[in-house]
């Protein structure tokens, strides 16, 4: 066993950095057979699985690499998907090093087992070699009517779960395209909307009927759909409100919202404009604010649409910054600067209403706060300006509130984040569930897959209860 | 789907297409709008409601040919299809019977005006409208403007119909007069609504404006529509499209109309040297 523990990691083969920062394509090109095996051989089943208990949704970890060094992929496969029907997703975008991989045994004298990259291998694997869709049983909705509203994970999730408990489920999205962040929000060259495509299509043969367009609260009423027959109502409408900086010029033509920036690349497609329609505009030296996935992602897009040089700036130290530990090592290597321990106080304007630069006030790190993160404090006469021209603000999103405040009498917390019942997904209104970030304000996917599921079977024994079936 | 049962040159550049939406209907009420996408390849196309009818399902749109998008849309002919529609966006305007209200309309601005001047006429609200356009053949809406309107003045920028001049001197000539009315409120171009809204705050007279922010979600998630109201930094697609015209920044709303100016000139040119000599944009 000691001779396992002695191989190294196996890198996942990416595009080389200055052939991918010029192209939308997926960075990373994912395990061959041959690495996966070896990298699945690096497991010593150790009998604790502390990593089981770091994944969120408890997928059974030992068992699946163990399937795969055993050369049985789709049984692999199948395995992961008994507790997470996203694995081409979650492989791609959960924050590993800090879930399943953070408690990995190996990890702590070297490096832990490439969990993420190993579940990527078994979907990708799956999708090109079996029939993804050959274990969707189509729903016949005998138990009952729900509405999930929100087409987000949490709902493509809750959706799934409901359709195989056998229920009739209308999917509702106000976008003309389904996924919500997973489309809008992170790139193509991170999570390719193929892989979104498949799982939207996975549900639809279930049975979940998808209706796009359709904003909840304005085209339709939730009182309005308990009318049309609906037994419940599941609100997975994500955490869509932006925050600005709050400084001088931030409404100067140059400064977009990250979610500004990236849904008009990324669901309205204008990084092939003028063959799109949408258009966006980058400028030659683009500012980033903020150090999650949203700023990274901003910043690679902007790379990619043509910027000579992206800055990140971020008011905490690298350590701190909450984005996935691989996409800022693949920010790095495109060329991508930091700016660490600096926050912007005002950007300043050409004589058109331009941006010609932003001025920061460089940070350090003070006393602890709140969420045990050390506080960011500006040193008094320490300005400098960035001489950019664009300027990105990824700082943050609050709770979508368009839906929850047209539902009378609906508990919300202080940021305007729905409350519910924690084991049942249950909001103070009978009926009404809620999960995903407009529950726990901006998060993670498998958090939100995590609540979709647990809601759905919330609202089956709420349903059953009602109906005087089961518990 | 959405497939155009009845389309209307209303003048040159300026048309009104009517699809079958029963569900936006039954929600619509005036000053809202729809966001629709004429195909896969296209833009999100902010429209305001120029009318909708609840009992036949029937959404009236009005807009007048500006870039690709609405070009392209113009050459749509009854029983072509639009991809998507969704909505109603935005927050309705609270309508309630006040004495009197002027309506002052600019351009394509009348087609929006029309649900708040019907919905204050039906209140039994005395309603003046004043309509400009660039030139006679460019006025829209008259006759339905007319039959909701106690008064109705016009002006064209080249005298070819009623005042010559800014629809703005007509307005600021009858407050002059002594007129005092309850509210006025200015659709039409961003320079229009601004200065409407400096001639009634002379005169201290509440004022509402329609702002026309470029979108692209329009349900409060990109910012993109975003303007300041007071100081404070509002979306325009879930806060207004109203707002108080007085705490709008309009200079700083005219600028950042001008995001994509570039883009949106070539896009319009490339199209248009697509389709060639064809004449069906002018029909
Ligand atoms: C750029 C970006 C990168 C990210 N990267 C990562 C990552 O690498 N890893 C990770 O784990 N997490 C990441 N996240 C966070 C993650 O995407 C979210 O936590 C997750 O998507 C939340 O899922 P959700 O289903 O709750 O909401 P959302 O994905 O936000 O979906 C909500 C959906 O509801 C729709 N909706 C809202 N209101 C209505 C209404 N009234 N009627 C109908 N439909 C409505 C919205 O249009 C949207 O489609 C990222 C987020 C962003 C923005
Ligand atoms: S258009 Fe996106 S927030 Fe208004």
């Amino acid at each position: 066993m000691s001779s396992k523990v002695r191989q190294p990691r196996q890198e996942m083969p990416k595009q080389q950095p200055d052939v991918r920062s010029k192209n939308f394509q997926e960075v990373a090109l994912g395990y061959t057979e041959e690495l996966a095996v070896a990298e699945a051989n690096r497991c010593i089943q150790c009998p604790k699985k502390p990593c089981v208990s770091g994944c969120p949704v408890g997928v059974d970890i030992p068992e699946f690499i163990d399937l795969i060094a055993k050369g049985d992929f789709l049984g692999a496969a199948r395995k992961i998907k008994e507790k997470n029907s996203l694995p081409a997703m979650c492989g791609r975008v959960c924050p590993q090093e800090t879930q399943c991989e953070a408690v990995c045994t190996l990890g702590k004298r070297g490096e832990p087992v490439a969990i993420g990259a190993l579940e990527r291998f078994c979907a990708d694997y799956e999708r090109m070699h079996g029939d993804p869709l050959s274990d969707a049983q189509r729903s016949d909705g005998s138990s009952g009517r729900v509405a999930v509203v929100g087409s987000g994970p949490a709902g493509l999730t809750c959706a799934s779960e409901l359709a195989k408990l056998g229920y009739k489920v209308v999917l509702f999205e106000s976008l003309h395209d389904t996924g919500g962040v997973l489309r809008y929000g992170i790139p193509e060259f991170r999570l390719p909307k193929a892989i979104v495509d498949e799982e939207v299509e996975y549900i639809k043969s279930q049975g979940v009927e998808i209706r796009l367009n359709v904003l909840v609260g304005a085209t339709v009423t939730v009182d309005e759909l308990f009318q049309e027959g609906f037994d419940a109502i599941f609100l997975g409408t994500g955490a869509g409100l932006p925050y600005f900086l709050g400084i001088p010029g931030e409404n100067l033509n140059g400064v977009y919202s990250a979610n500004e920036f990236l849904t008009r690349v990324n669901l309205m497609k204008a990084y092939r404009f003028p063959d799109y329609d949408t258009p966006v505009w980058v400028g030659k030296r683009v500012a980033v604010v903020g150090g999650g996935n949203v700023a990274m992602d901003s910043a690679r897009t902007a790379l990619r649409l043509g910027a000579e040089k992206v800055t990140v700036v971020y008011r905490r130290s690298r350590a701190e910054m909450p984005a996935r530990l691989e996409e800022i090592e693949n920010a790095e290597e495109e060329g991508i600067e930091f700016y660490l321990l600096a926050n912007p106080v005002r950007i300043l304007s050409d004589d058109k209403g331009w941006v010609k630069g932003m001025e920061c006030v460089r940070m350090e790190l003070g006393e602890e706060d709140s969420s045990g993160r050390r506080r960011p404090v500006p040193v008094p006469g320490s300005e400098f300006i960035l001489d950019v021209d664009t300027v990105i603000s990824a700082v943050g999103t609050d709770p979508n509130p368009l839906l929850v405040r047209t539902i009378p009498g609906l508990d919300l917390g202080r940021r305007g984040n729905v409350i519910i019942d924690e084991e049942t997904g249950m909001t103070n209104i009978p009926g009404v569930f809620a999960g995903g970030d407009i529950v726990t304000g901006s998060a993670t996917v498998i958090a939100a897959m995590g609540a979709g599921k647990a809601a759905a079977h919330g609202i089956d024994k709420y349903i059953s209860a009602r109906n005087g079936r089961g518990m | 789907m959405y497939r155009i049962l009845k389309k209307e040159m209303l003048a040159p550049k300026i048309k009104l297409i009517q699809v079958y939406a029963p569900e936006i209907c039954t929600h619509a009420r005036p000053g809202q709008f729809v966001i629709l996408r004429m195909h896969e390849k296209g833009e999100r196309i902010p429209l305001t409601i120029a009318d909708s009818d609840r009992d036949t399902g029937l959404l009236t749109l009005v807009f007048q040919e500006v870039g690709k998008s609405t070009t392209e849309l113009g050459m749509l002919s009854e029983g072509d299809s639009i991809l998507d529609i969704v909505g109603p966006l935005g927050t309705a305007r609270d309508i309630e019977k006040l004495d009197c209200v002027v309506c002052v309309a600019g351009g394509v601005g009348v087609a929006p005006m029309y649900p708040e001047a019907k919905a204050y006429h039906l209140l039994g609200t005395r309603v003046i409208s004043l309509i400009g356009a660039q030139t006679k053949d460019m006025l829209i809406f008259k006759d339905r403007m007319e039959k909701v309107s106690d008064e109705v003045y016009y002006s064209t920028d080249d005298g070819s119909f009623g005042h010559k001049g800014f629809v703005t001197e007509i307005l600021c000539k009858l407050l002059e007069d002594g007129l005092r009315p309850d509210e006025v409120i200015a659709i039409g171009p961003l320079p229009m609504m601004r200065a409407a809204a400096r001639v009634t705050e002379r005169f201290g007279v509440k004022t509402v404006v329609s702002l026309n922010a470029i979108m692209v979600d329009g349900t409060g998630m990109c910012g993109s529509c975003r303007v300041t109201v007071d100081g404070e930094v509002k979306f325009s697609c879930v806060e207004g499209p109203a707002f108080d015209g007085h705490k709008v920044d309009f200079d700083e709303l005219i600028a950042r109309q001008n995001r994509f100016l570039a883009e949106e000139k070539l896009a319009l040119e490339r199209y248009l040297a697509g389709v060639g000599g064809c004449k069906c944009h002018q029909k």
